[in-house]
């Protein structure tokens, strides 16, 4: 059974459509970034998935049902939810002793550890520490809870480079293995390029990417092609097309690497060109309006 | 089916330490006086300015060396030092039941609590619990030590001045005093007003930074309301009630809310006065609103 299993997933506010029906797996061990666009739905899917919203469809986090069970999923799961909100009147000291205090899988010792190694003065109190340091405390927290899931809703918001970097590092090297499982949601979708194992796009409240990252890279491919094969190269059906300095960038889904690679330069795309290349081809498709809130509509199939 | 802990492979059950299960709401109420400082700096602040006013008064008296002699007038200060202090918890009670469950929304800390294993239903305990338990105790032994450093003082100043302090101890009756207002604290400030601390919790809850509105409006439009329309003041009345406590009696002259000799209480006529569960189970029913709307109230 896969650590988040989710069918029909759906979450109306009002009028507007959140979640649009979507169809989820999340297996252990592994790092998924959920990319989309502002509004498409991702903190809604964390939020159902941490229990923190009711939601219409199956849902089963570590085989239990988020909104029904918090509590004790709770003693599983940790999330960051942004940077701002640890309270501003909360000392180190006192963070550290409140969360060695209630949760049963904290390790003080490791926090320390995390926290030795920044620059945190362990009487300060939260307001006094610059939005990377608060960071590095929730961080410091976090991966000194032994937790099976852990979710984090854009943690590296308006953090500096160092920061951004120094978090992913910490993540991978001190705290990330088979067993735990991460989800992230960022827009800095370079930076976690090579940190995840599975990736998931998500718009207007519907998955329209679903695929591990070794599947990505076999599977699309990006061709810069020169002025003279650039018909050739249409030919083939690329997925879209964006111009570079004097040359057409071409991006292919399934195709056949040999014979693109006489075409022009071939490699693997990034996140970022397949995210605008697949979103840009949904607003074509007439995905322009916002949802409103009507009888489901069948999942188009992740492509 | 297993449970989720066994279900998941690779995953060792180590390193989780067992909590006592009163933990959470321990460390919940520290939490409390770490959030709301007011709990215990109100009370501390009131007990300094009455020390301090004592020993005004006591520069003042043995200018005017007056003998003291009428027991009431050696027991006024001590009587006045005490209703202060349950004066300022009772403020202090009103105020923070307002803003308790407001703030940590107010600045989304509310995620922070709820990335960890404590039941709403805890949280919403503990914030009960500062008027109910925690205020009352503050107020009884700041009380206490108040007393007690006046006493001192007292005595003090009377030995100085060649005077026997005989009277002045075989006056005060302070062990009594002290039980009185412990009584008084948690009986009737605790269990009496539970509805009403319940009731702002709620609003609290509810309504974030309107809740001292939608707490009191409400009552105050009804009570004019039904003057009204029906030329009544019944609901006006039953406020009263609640908030004066029930009127005076044969075993309480001067009502509930009075303070009496330890002696003529009655207690099975306070404990088991039927609005007394009434309000208790109100306040239950507050508790538990309070929790829902806690847990269903979006993220932010």
């Amino acid at each position: 059974m896969a650590l988040i299993e989710a069918r029909g997933l759906r979450k109306v506010y009002k009028t507007t459509v959140a979640l649009n029906g979507i169809n989820l797996r999340v297996e252990q061990g592994r790092i998924l970034g959920l990319i989309g666009p502002n509004g498409a739905g991702k903190t809604t899917a964390l939020n159902a998935i941490l229990g923190l919203t009711p939601y219409e469809g199956e849902l089963r986090v570590l085989g239990l049902d988020p909104w029904q069970n918090r509590d004790q999923l709770m003693r599983d799961v940790c999330f960051i939810a942004d940077v701002a909100i640890l309270p501003r009147w909360l000392r180190v000291s006192q963070a550290l002793d409140f969360v060695a205090g209630v949760h049963p899988r904290f390790d003080r010792a490791k926090a320390d550890a995390f926290l030795a190694k920044t620059d945190i003065k362990r009487s300060s109190k939260v307001r006094e520490l610059s939005k990377g340091m608060v960071t590095q405390l929730h961080l410091a927290l976090v991966m000194a809870i032994d937790a099976r899931l852990l979710v984090l809703d854009e943690p590296t918001l308006g953090l500096d480079i160092l920061f951004r970097k120094q978090f992913y590092d910490s993540l991978l090297n001190d705290y990330f293995d088979r067993s735990r499982t991460i989800i992230v949601t960022t827009h800095q979708v370079e930076e976690v390029q090579h940190v995840l194992t599975d990736l998931m796009f998500i718009n207007r409240g519907r998955i329209v990417l679903d695929t591990s990252m070794e599947e990505f890279e076999s599977r699309y491919t990006e061709v810069q092609v020169k002025p003279e094969n650039l018909a050739a190269a249409r030919a083939l059906l690329p997925v879209s097309e964006r111009q570079g300095l004097g040359r057409t960038i071409l991006l292919f889904d399934g195709a056949d690497r040999q014979q693109l690679a006489g075409l022009g330069e071939v490699r693997t795309p990034s996140i970022a060109d397949l995210f605008v290349a697949v979103i840009g081809q949904q607003q074509a498709r007439g995905f322009a309006s916002p949802e409103r809130a009507e009888a489901p509509v069948p999942t188009p199939p992740a492509d | 089916m297993s449970t989720a802990s066994t279900t998941f492979n690779g995953f060792q059950q180590g390193n989780a330490s067992t909590l006592h299960p009163t933990q959470p709401f321990l460390w919940s109420i520290r939490r409390e006086f770490w959030e709301f400082r007011s709990i215990y700096i109100a009370p501390l602040g009131v007990a300094l300015l009455v020390l301090f006013s004592f020993v005004v008064s006591m520069a003042r008296v043995t200018h005017q060396a007056q003998p003291m002699t009428e027991a009431e007038v050696i027991q006024r200060p001590y009587n006045f030092a005490a209703l202060f202090l349950m004066g300022i918890c009772f403020v202090v009670s009103i105020f923070y039941c307002l803003e308790a469950l407001s703030t940590e929304r107010r600045d989304r800390s509310i995620l922070f609590w709820k990335s960890l294993p404590i039941s709403d239903f805890t949280t919403v305990l503990t914030k009960f619990s500062i008027p109910i338990v925690v205020l009352p105790v503050i107020a009884v032994v700041l009380t206490i030590v108040t007393h007690v450093i006046m006493l001192l003082l007292n005595s003090a100043v009377l030995l100085a001045n060649g005077q026997s302090v005989n009277m002045l101890w075989s006056s005060l009756p302070l062990g009594q005093m002290w039980m009185m207002q412990a009584y008084h604290m948690l009986v009737l400030h605790g269990l009496w007003f539970a509805p009403v601390y319940g009731w702002l919790l709620l609003m609290s809850a509810w309504a974030g930074r309107l809740a001292i509105l939608w707490a009191v409006v409400p009552f105050v439009v009804i009570g004019v309301f039904e003057k009204m329309l029906f030329n009544s003041e019944h609901f006006g009345h039953w406020m009263m009630y609640r908030f004066g406590g029930a009127p005076a009696s044969n075993a309480y002259p001067g009502g509930h809310m009075a303070m009496h000799e330890w002696a003529n209480l009655h207690f099975a006529e306070v404990l088991f006065n039927p609005s007394l569960w009434a309000g208790l189970i109100a306040a239950a029913v507050f508790l538990f609103l309070t929790a829902r709307v806690r847990r269903s109230r979006g993220p932010i």
